[in-house]
């Protein structure tokens, strides 16, 4: 079953830079995808929007992937979720 | 110094999106104002502008460019492709290293600014959208023009309001004639319409409700509009020797300031941009057979407008606004008129000034009123006087 995370970073890639819905994969590097620092930048404003989160600078700066997207995602979400320290 | 030929014209307008079809509307004094589509106009007290007419985005650029550029940039790049093309010129490396690029803007980007705010302002968005800086940035219609053809030379964005093209189409032919630049891409662009631009100049109460009647007792005002001009400068023994089509010589400039008052204009500082444009053309007064008019349609302009020219000029030539027609386009508006006078001077044929009725005894020249007037003349000015006395007026000499 696919990771829902990972099909709807793919969709938001997709739709931002206007591709192909088949031609992006979980394994799919920016480098592949021919994605430059601006066209990021446009992927992480819409990432923000759809996952409701905050993605900070020097985090921004570490994604080359798909799949590294998802990770960070993830971990950002699962921050949100876990119940705040006394 | 060299002479300066135009050697290519495209065009975004209200009366048409190419060189031919501005042209045609030209010649029949065809209006391009109408209520306003692009903008929810329920709120404003003027419900009618000169949105541009006959451009689709979709036709000349992908989604991509159209995600990262303004309307204002768009238009400018779509004029540049087609002046570029009207030209013939072969862009060698060599040349596209010595080729300058001047546009004029006078408010950038606004359209991306305006759902920028609201999204902050209103929508409460906690983010703004990554590509709201580079659309619109006042000189990214310059940034993508040199991108989009490769130019590499010196390039630039003037910004003086309603005279930034002007401005920028005289730096452009200084630059050409010194030498500085071997050819030039010049002109301007602007894309007013937006609720936050079309509200602001409301507050100056200077909006005509109707139309734009230029020197008409009746007029109310002026009529924003959008669009760009692009035009080609090259010295004249170059376009000559390759055989160009020249539409005619962008012969000299005269800039002033009134150094006089935010909003009112001067007489002075209008009479004095246009003695200087003749003498940096080295034309005499009675060379002069056609004026296009800032003629804003605004009751201040038109009378000051007339009386400098009256003051230059003694007797003066035909004067036509062709704002009434293709609206006030601000930045873009030194570019549409100076693409409408080497028209003009090409063809043989003065364009009118559209929706006049009444004779205004404080605008007392002869305006062309509502028919193109075939008449062969040697040469033209074209005035812009900007809001904050920056004035800049071109002279234009005919071939041959």
């Amino acid at each position: 079953m696919p990771d829902p995370i990972i099909e709807r970073v793919i969709q938001v890639i997709v739709k931002t830079q206007h591709m192909e819905a088949d031609t992006v994969k979980p394994e799919s590097t920016f480098e592949e995808m021919k994605i430059d620092s601006l066209d990021g930048l446009q992927i992480l404003f819409a990432l923000e929007e759809e996952f409701n989160v905050s993605i900070p600078d020097e985090a921004a700066k570490q994604l080359r992937s798909v799949a590294d997207i998802a990770n960070g995602i993830k971990a950002l979400l699962a921050e949100q979720s876990a119940p705040a320290e006394a | 110094m060299k002479r300066v030929a135009i050697t290519g014209l495209g065009i975004v307008s209200a009366i048409g999106s190419s060189r031919e079809a501005f042209w045609t509307a030209l010649k029949a004094g065809a209006c391009g104002i109408r209520p306003i589509e692009s903008v929810d106009s329920t709120s404003l007290r003027g419900k009618r502008g000169a949105e541009v007419f006959g451009f689709d985005a979709r036709d000349h650029f992908d989604a991509k460019e159209i995600d990262t550029i303004d309307p204002f940039g768009l238009y400018a790049l779509k004029a540049a492709a087609e002046a570029i093309e009207d030209s013939g010129v072969v862009l060698t490396p060599d040349l596209k290293e010595r080729t300058a690029i001047v546009t004029g803007c006078g408010m950038g980007g606004k359209v991306t600014e305006d759902q920028g705010f609201r999204d902050l302002y209103a929508d409460h968005k906690p983010r703004f959208h990554p590509y709201t800086i580079p659309r619109a940035m006042t000189s990214a219609a310059t940034s993508q023009i040199s991108m989009r053809f490769g130019f590499t030379g010196p390039s630039l964005t003037v910004s003086t309001a309603c005279s930034s093209a002007n401005h920028a189409l005289g730096q452009a032919l200084w630059m050409v004639r010194s030498g500085a630049a071997e050819m030039a891409i010049a002109g301007g662009s602007e894309a007013p319409f937006s609720l936050g631009v079309l509200k602001a100049w409301e507050g100056m109460r200077v909006m005509a409700p109707d139309t734009c009647r230029p020197f008409s007792k009746d007029r109310l005002g002026l009529v924003l509009g959008a669009g760009a001009g692009m035009l080609i400068l090259e010295p004249w023994e170059r376009a000559q020797a390759r055989g160009a089509k020249i539409y005619a010589e962008l012969a000299g400039c005269g800039m002033t300031a009134d150094a006089h008052h935010l909003t009112m204009p001067s007489q002075n500082g209008a009479a004095r941009a246009m003695a200087i444009a003749l003498a940096d053309a080295g034309l005499s007064r009675e060379e002069v057979g056609y004026i296009n008019a800032h003629g804003t349609g605004t009751q201040a302009n038109d009378s000051t407008e007339a009386r400098a020219i009256r003051e230059v000029f003694g007797v003066p030539p035909p004067v036509s606004s062709t704002k009434s027609m293709h609206g006030h386009a601000m930045g873009a508006a030194g570019a549409l008129e100076a693409t409408a006078t080497a028209l003009a001077l090409y063809h043989g044929v003065l364009p009118p000034t559209a929706n006049f009725t009444t004779p205004d005894p404080e605008c007392d020249l002869d305006v062309i009123p509502n028919e193109s007037r075939v008449c062969k003349v040697g040469a033209a000015l074209s005035n812009s006087f900007a809001f904050g006395g920056l004035n800049a007026v071109l002279a234009f000499r005919a071939v041959g």
